[in-house]
Order: C-alpha cells, then sequence, then structure tokens
C-alpha cells in the first residue's frame, strides 16, 4: 500500500512535530510514508471565506500530487473534511482518498492498539470538524483507550465548539473569546494536564487561551499521544502550542 | 411608468444596526444577558434532546419532512395557486404581495375597511419582518401582541431576540418591572404588588390580554402552514391567546411566506410530529388551530390571507441558498449554536436571529445588507445537526460568504486588504517553494515577537486573536525541511 502523508500547511509551518509524530507512528506499525514534497494547502481558508476562485488551483494541486497513492492520511480533520466534501464541487475533479489519522489507523489499518505509552492525565476535545463533518465518532477514543499509562478524563459537554472557526477568530475574535472562555473553563473542570484533539487549529486557539491564563495545562496532538512509546518527562510549564 | 423599484425588505434588517461583530461586542458585555441566554438555550437544548430520542424513526422523519419541503418548493408556483383556488372555494379571500410596503398597504387597507382602530396579534414572524405593527401605527391603528413574550417585547419597547422565545433575554424580574412600568399605559395595569412569581406574571398578562380579546374586531396572525389542497391554514402556539385571535374576532387577516405552503392534510403528520419536538421540546403541540375559508355563524366571518413574497422568489432562485426556506421557524438551530448562546438575537440586527437568520436575512433582502452575518459563525455544524428538516446551515453558511465576496469584487475598484491578503496567501499556496520561502520569513520574523515560545501581541489586524491568546512561535524547521534532511538522503 502506497501511503501518502498530507501534514496541511499549517501543521507544516506551526506544528512540525505532528507531522514527525505521524510518521514515526506509521513506520512503527510496519508501514512506510511518502510525503510528496509537491503539497501545499487543501484550499479550506479561502473556501470558508468565500474567496472560491483562489482556493481551485490548490485544490488541482492536491489532486495532481497525491494522485496514484492508494490512501492519504491526515492529522486534520477539518482539511480532510474540506477534501471530502468540496474538493469535487469545486473543480469537478474527483479528489483522492483522504483519511483523517484516526480513521486511517481504525478503519484501513484495523488497530486501535498502536503500542502507545503516555502516562498522563489527557482530556480528549472532539473538534467540531471530526465530529460532524467526518463523523469519526468514537474512533479517537478506542485509540487512545489502548494507551498504556493513559488517564483519561471526561470533558464536558466535549461537543461543543472551542470558538475557533478559522477566520471568525479573527473577524469576530469577540465571540470567539467568549467561547473559548467557556472552553478554558470545561477544560480546567476536567482536571486535564493535557488537552487531547484531532486538530491543532483547535487545539492553538485553546492552547493559546491557556497559555495566555498560565493554566499549566498542555494542548498536544493526538498523533503524538499515539507516537510516544517511553514515559516522557514530567510536563514542562505550559508552552500553549503543545510543543516540548 | 418609471423603472421598476427595488423592492422593500428593510424591515427584515434593523436599519442602522451594527455589523454583527461590533453588535456582538456590546451583546458580550452584557454579564445578565449571557446568563439568561445560557440558562434558556441549555434547557430547550435538553428537552429537546430528550424528546427527540423518544423516536425511533426520528431521523426517517426529518427525511421526510425534508423531502416534502424540497418537492413543495420546486413546484411552488402550482402549490399557490392551488391554494388560492382552496381559499377562495372555501370563503376566503387570497391577497398577493411582492415586498414588505404591498402587504403593509393591503393589511392597513383591509383593517379600515373592518371599521377598527386596534387589532389584536397572534405571534408572527412574517408580521415583524414587513414590520406590520409600525406600518398599522403610522395608519393610526394599534397593534396589540398577545403572545407573552411578544407582550414582554412590546410592552418593553424592545426587539425580540429569539423566534421562539422572543423575550429569552429577559429574566423574570425584568419582566415584573416591564409589567408595572408598562402595562397601564396599554390597557389594564398591573396589579399592585406584582411579584416575579411566573403564577402572578402570568396572570397580570392574562387580566391584560383578556380586555384586548374581548374587545377586539379584527385580528392579524401569521401561519405555521397552509395545505394547498384544502385551503386550511393553521397556527400552533402554547398559551392559547392565539386561539382567541383566531376566533373571537370578526375579520381575520392572516399574513404568510409562500414558503408556508404545503401539498396536503396528511402532511402536517410529519410536520406536527417534527416542529413541536425541535421548538419547545414537546412531545405535541398545546394549542393547534386550523381553519378553513369561514363558517357562517361561527369564528370569523371574514378571512383574508396575504400571500408575501418579499425576496423568497429571489431566494428561491438560488438552488444552494434556497434550502433556508425549508425553515419551519422551531428555532432548534439558535438554541444549539455556540454564537448564538453568547450573543442573543439582537447582535444578527435583523428578525431572523441565529443560524437560519445568518442564512435566510442575507438571501431576503441581498447579501450586500447583511454581508456579516455569514460570517457570524465557526460552521461547527451543530445547527445542520439540530434541524428538523435538515438544512444544512453550514453549506448556505459558506456559499452565502462566497457571494459576498463576490459582491465586494463587483463594488469596489480596488480590493479590500482582506482581498489582497487572500489572494496573496493564494499565491503563495500554490507553490512549495514560495511556501517555504515564506515559512521562513514567518519563523524569522516571529523571533521579533516571540518571548518564551510565545507571542503575546501581534500588529494589525491580527491582534484579533493575540487580545486573548497566546501565539506558539513557528519553529525554526518546518516539517517539510525536517523531511528533506531525515528521508530524503540518497
Amino acid at each position: 500500500m502506497r501511503v501518502a502523508l498530507f501534514l496541511t500547511c499549517f501543521n507544516d509551518t506551526v506544528f512540525p512535530e505532528t507531522g514527525r509524530a505521524v510518521v514515526r507512528l506509521l513506520e512503527r506499525l510496519g508501514h512506510r510514508v511518502e510525503f510528496p514534497q509537491g503539497q501545499t494547502c487543501c484550499g479550506q481558508m479561502h473556501f470558508n471565506s468565500g474567496y472560491r476562485p483562489e482556493a481551485v488551483p490548490l485544490v488541482h494541486r492536491f489532486a495532481e500530487v497525491f494522485a496514484g497513492y492508494d490512501a492519504v492520511v491526515s492529522p486534520s480533520a477539518s482539511c480532510t473534511a474540506m477534501v471530502r466534501d468540496h474538493h469535487r464541487t469545486l473543480t469537478g475533479v474527483q479528489p483522492p482518498q483522504v483519511y483523517e489519522l484516526s480513521e486511517f489507523l481504525v478503519d484501513v489499518l484495523g488497530v486501535t492498539d498502536v503500542g502507545a505509552c503516555y502516562p498522563h492525565r489527557v482530556a480528549y476535545h472532539p473538534t467540531c470538524h471530526s465530529l460532524r463533518m467526518l463523523r469519526v465518532g468514537d474512533r479517537p477514543l478506542r485509540l487512545l483507550r489502548a494507551v498504556r499509562g493513559i488517564d483519561l478524563v471526561d470533558l464536558a459537554d466535549a461537543d461543543t465548539c472551542c470558538g475557533f472557526g478559522g477566520t471568525f477568530a479573527l473577524k469576530n475574535a469577540d465571540t470567539s473569546a467568549a467561547m473559548l472562555a467557556d472552553t478554558m473553563q470545561r477544560v480546567r473542570q476536567s482536571g486535564a494536564e493535557v488537552l487531547c484533539a484531532a486538530d491543532n487549529s483547535c487545539l492553538m486557539h485553546i492552547g493559546g487561551g491557556l497559555s495566555r491564563r498560565r493554566s499549566g495545562v498542555r494542548t498536544v496532538h493526538l498523533a503524538e499521544i499515539l507516537a510516544a512509546t517511553e514515559p516522557a518527562a514530567a510536563p514542562a510549564a505550559a508552552t500553549g502550542g503543545g510543543r516540548r | 411608468m418609471t423603472a421598476p423599484q427595488e423592492p422593500d425588505r428593510s424591515n427584515v434588517v434593523w436599519l442602522g444596526a451594527p455589523a454583527f461583530p461590533e453588535a456582538a461586542r456590546a451583546a458580550l458585555a452584557d454579564s445578565q444577558l449571557r446568563a439568561n441566554l445560557k440558562h434558556a438555550t441549555g434547557t430547550i437544548r435538553d428537552k429537546r434532546l430528550a424528546v427527540t430520542a423518544e423516536l425511533d424513526d426520528w431521523e426517517q422523519l426529518r427525511e421526510a419532512g425534508a423531502a416534502l419541503k424540497r418537492r413543495t418548493l420546486r413546484h411552488l408556483d402550482h402549490y399557490l395557486v392551488q391554494l388560492e383556488e382552496s381559499v377562495t372555494r372555501a370563503g376566503g379571500v387570497v391577497h398577493w404581495a411582492a415586498d414588505a410596503a404591498e402587504a403593509n398597504a393591503i393589511v392597513t387597507g383591509l383593517v379600515r375597511e373592518a371599521g377598527a382602530r386596534e387589532v389584536v396579534k397572534v405571534k408572527s414572524m412574517a408580521t415583524q419582518e414587513i414590520g406590520l405593527n409600525e406600518a398599522l401605527a403610522e395608519a393610526g391603528i394599534a397593534a396589540y401582541e398577545t403572545d407573552l413574550a411578544e407582550l414582554i417585547v412590546q410592552l418593553g419597547k424592545d426587539r425580540p431576540s429569539h423566534i421562539l422565545v422572543p423575550a429569552i433575554h429577559r429574566n423574570r424580574a425584568q419582566i415584573r418591572d416591564i409589567f408595572q412600568r408598562e402595562m397601564g399605559r396599554w390597557g389594564r395595569p398591573a396589579p399592585d404588588g406584582l411579584t416575579d412569581d411566573p403564577r402572578a406574571l402570568a396572570e397580570a398578562a392574562r387580566l391584560h390580554l383578556r380586555e384586548k380579546f374581548l374587545r377586539a374586531t379584527v385580528a392579524v396572525s401569521g401561519a405555521n402552514f397552509a395545505v394547498a389542497a384544502t385551503g386550511t391554514v393553521g397556527v400552533v402556539e402554547s398559551e392559547g391567546n392565539g386561539r382567541m385571535c383566531l376566533t373571537l374576532p370578526q375579520t381575520l387577516i392572516t399574513v404568510m411566506g409562500i414558503e408556508k405552503v404545503l401539498p396536503a392534510w396528511s402532511d402536517l403528520e410529519v410536520f406536527l410530529q417534527l416542529l413541536p419536538r425541535s421548538s419547545t421540546g414537546e412531545r405535541m403541540n398545546p394549542y393547534t388551530s386550523t381553519w378553513t375559508g369561514t363558517t357562517p355563524g361561527d369564528g370569523p366571518q371574514n378571512f383574508h390571507l396575504v400571500l408575501l413574497d418579499n425576496g423568497r422568489t429571489a431566494t428561491l432562485a438560488d438552488t444552494v441558498g434556497r434550502q433556508a426556506l425549508a425553515c419551519i421557524r422551531c428555532s432548534a438551530c439558535l438554541n444549539v449554536c455556540p454564537v448564538y448562546e453568547r450573543t442573543g438575537g439582537h447582535a444578527y440586527g435583523s428578525v431572523y436571529p441565529g443560524p437560519i437568520g445568518a442564512v435566510l436575512t442575507p438571501q431576503l433582502v441581498g447579501v450586500e445588507h447583511a454581508a456579516s452575518l455569514p460570517f457570524a459563525s465557526t460552521l461547527c455544524g451543530a445547527c445542520y445537526d439540530a434541524c428538523p428538516v435538515k438544512i444544512n446551515i453550514p453549506e448556505v453558511l459558506a456559499h452565502l460568504r462566497a457571494r459576498v465576496v463576490e459582491a465586494e469584487r463587483a463594488r469596489h475598484r480596488l480590493p479590500t486588504a482582506e482581498a489582497l491578503a487572500m489572494t496573496a496567501a493564494a499565491g503563495v499556496l500554490d507553490s512549495p517553494r514560495r511556501l517555504a520561502a515564506a515559512q521562513k520569513a514567518a519563523a524569522l520574523g516571529s523571533r521579533l515577537l516571540a518571548r518564551d515560545g510565545r507571542i503575546g501581541a501581534l500588529p494589525g489586524p491580527l491582534h484579533g486573536w493575540t487580545d486573548s491568546r497566546d501565539l506558539p512561535q513557528p519553529p525554526a524547521e518546518t516539517f517539510r525541511a525536517w523531511w528533506r534532511r531525515n528521508r530524503e538522503q540518497p
């Protein structure tokens, strides 16, 4: 099986460790991953902001770059949803088969125990795109439950939007901040030391708020937890973006 | 004849209302409002979830509702003509109104014809949409709202904040104050020593309204549906005040959006299950009134049905956006929307607030007149999941955003700052080489702004981000650089 990693332009630039985690994880599971260098962006920002003509070349590029792979795996639910729901409507071109990481592991590779070890208290935040666009259901939770040493705690009203929403966070900054404040309260109430999700964009938003409040709670992408094998050192002070 | 005039749709949006982000800012600063909203939407949300979960065929019902609406909208012309024939046959009179001004003129004329100086009103979104109360007031006719929440809004010289619960933003103590202060000016004053006990408040409203019901000779209502085959019009409500208006006066005038028509009586089976469960979280609606034309010696002896277009035909022409016309005004989308929950309805600056307002209003009035509304959402999709007729609100929002951007481009000779940024970003993203260069620049530039790996303040429009959140400093090495260094070695 030829597997390509679609990392997303955002992860590539701001959260490269998520990409490294996916590579480490899939290689550990015995798969070779390719990273097509021509990849850039799925066009989601342009599409969701109303700039459709600008998104079209990006969609074409995406189809060309990932043509010929059996599976494209991406550690971003929202970018996966963009490809799946909108690429064909925009250009008429059938997009390649893209899987969000948890879908790929559970549905394609058929594993839930990926051999990870992560001895921390973790809350999982299902992002809106994973929950309602991709309908990944409990796949991420099944993967997390199989992680050794993990202490998985419940997040109240977990299906509530964190308030990120792409350019919404800038265009409607006040409303976004109000939603963030409530999200942070729920995170703090959960008692988690780490907040995990399948989208770094939402994590950057929540983590940025937690960092500003010096809350001590870190945000970490699902891929990084699944890729972890050895007991990590005690969590350092909050770094907001989830980098260690 | 002069050139065709732009239809008067100004009442759908409140003139002079600020764009959503500014209006939201004011609402967010009101902690009482936020507490009221959180409590009310949370309660009704839980109730809805409980009663929809009771039905094994809830998803099939939704699908049936969506399919019925889709098919009816595709053949709207046919069903409207059929409705006109059926209503006329049953003794009613049908009027067609292209826009708000026309509808208001028709209703005002009918009230005058009936020799009345006041009307009682059943809660109605359509009459709010056309600004009927204001138009009647200008003609010297007093319009009395009889729905409890509408009464609170009217007495408080306020605007509704919610489709179903117009006074959702008010708590009991605020309502008592409004009753005490205002009731006397509109009719029977509030009883002395009125408390904020719900029973006492309801009794005060009851006494105040009873006077109006018994005196009025003309009533104005909206309609939740009208059956084309039989000419039957229907209103569902919870308090019985609607039924008083629909049965006591001599003349009944109903203003109905043309999209409310249903083909057959049997279609009600679907909608009378979907609507109460979605809106109030009840299994069955407390008061469902239907009437067909007039019946000698029983009920209103004159019945007029005003069929309102007011931007609906234009909406119907948009094959993606038209699904907003399937809305049955249950307001489930408002109650699950995290944006609405924080800002309330006033921030939308329109008669139709919340997610459905964000897709309906710009289409009724033209996207350029409500340009901030399609962006007043995180596209989280909770509204789509809650909608009993499966209106894909996120899809329509994204579609309307594109129409807003197009309209901006057509209007301005020079691109906006945002358009320039988007075009520049698209250029960078269309080339891995340019992207790598931009990443390098970002990593370097961010070094100037970052402290301890965090960026606490960004310049220009990006300050919206850093006002409430830190930004992680982009690392020196991107993934693609790492990959090339580690995996692409020959």
